[in-house]
């Protein structure tokens, strides 16, 4: 089970999901995947997309202007 | 899950009917989105929408007529008066601006959002009609879209969980 990393930091919406989403395409179920976002937007973007999608969204938080998501691929 | 198009995969259609550089927004970053939520998604392109399907974008922005429109400008907002949009050069400064804003702040451009359009699968439509009224041939259109008509439109939206007309 291996962690994959994706920077999205000063991207707007809707590119974090878009970015996340391609991402997950290649790698294999199970893995997972590593977020950084700067769209405040993207904590309930993200919530909704692994809702929809089945993802599993092990967790959400933040640093300062950093949110932090960690998505394992269904 | 992910990759799975089942039956019970949600769908959405979009009917573009505008095609400045602001109204392009709403049915590009909807129908992405969509698509990168695995739900099927269909987007129909006619009148002013058609000319985003067009090899080379060349994407205007207008203030005039525009009275919800506030740019951020020094701290501030500010509005622009007709008066003052109708001048010569006003419009493609505006424009200028709203790309420059969009830049700055991490917005994907048009051209961005329409290639993963293509890249996430989604099904576009060009209205024939419409190719016919402004005089355009397929030819003029990205690869890889189909022509068709209402009917084509009704028989994808009665079987569609979401239609949208922007």
């Amino acid at each position: 089970m291996a962690e994959h990393e994706l920077n999205a930091e000063g991207l707007n919406c809707p590119l974090p999901i878009l970015k996340a989403k391609k991402m997950l395409k290649g790698i294999p179920e199970g893995d997972i995947l590593k977020i950084r976002s700067t769209d405040p937007g993207s904590v309930a973007d993200f919530a909704a997309f692994c809702t929809h999608t089945g993802n599993e969204l092990l967790s959400s938080s933040s640093e300062g202007d950093v949110y932090m998501f960690e998505i394992k691929r269904a | 899950m992910l990759d799975d198009s089942t039956d019970n995969a949600k769908s959405m259609s979009i009917i573009v009917t505008k095609g400045s550089l602001d109204w392009a927004y709403p049915p590009f970053i909807l129908g992405t989105t969509a698509a990168a939520m695995d739900m099927k998604v269909t987007m129909f392109f006619t009148f002013y929408g058609l000319s985003l399907l067009k090899k080379k974008l060349n994407l205007k922005f207008t203030t005039l007529g525009n009275a919800a429109m506030e740019m951020p400008m020094m701290g501030g907002h500010m509005a622009m008066p007709n008066l003052l949009s109708v001048m010569p050069g006003v419009g493609g400064a505006a424009g200028k601006m709203m790309k420059n804003l969009m830049k700055q702040k991490g917005v994907a451009s048009i051209e961005d959002l329409r290639e993963a359009s293509v890249d996430l699968e989604i099904r576009m439509i060009a209205c024939q009609m419409t190719l016919d009224l402004f005089e355009y041939t397929p030819d003029d259109m990205i690869d890889g879209i189909e022509l068709g008509g209402a009917a084509t439109y009704m028989e994808v939206a009665s079987k569609t969980d979401i239609n949208l007309f922007i």
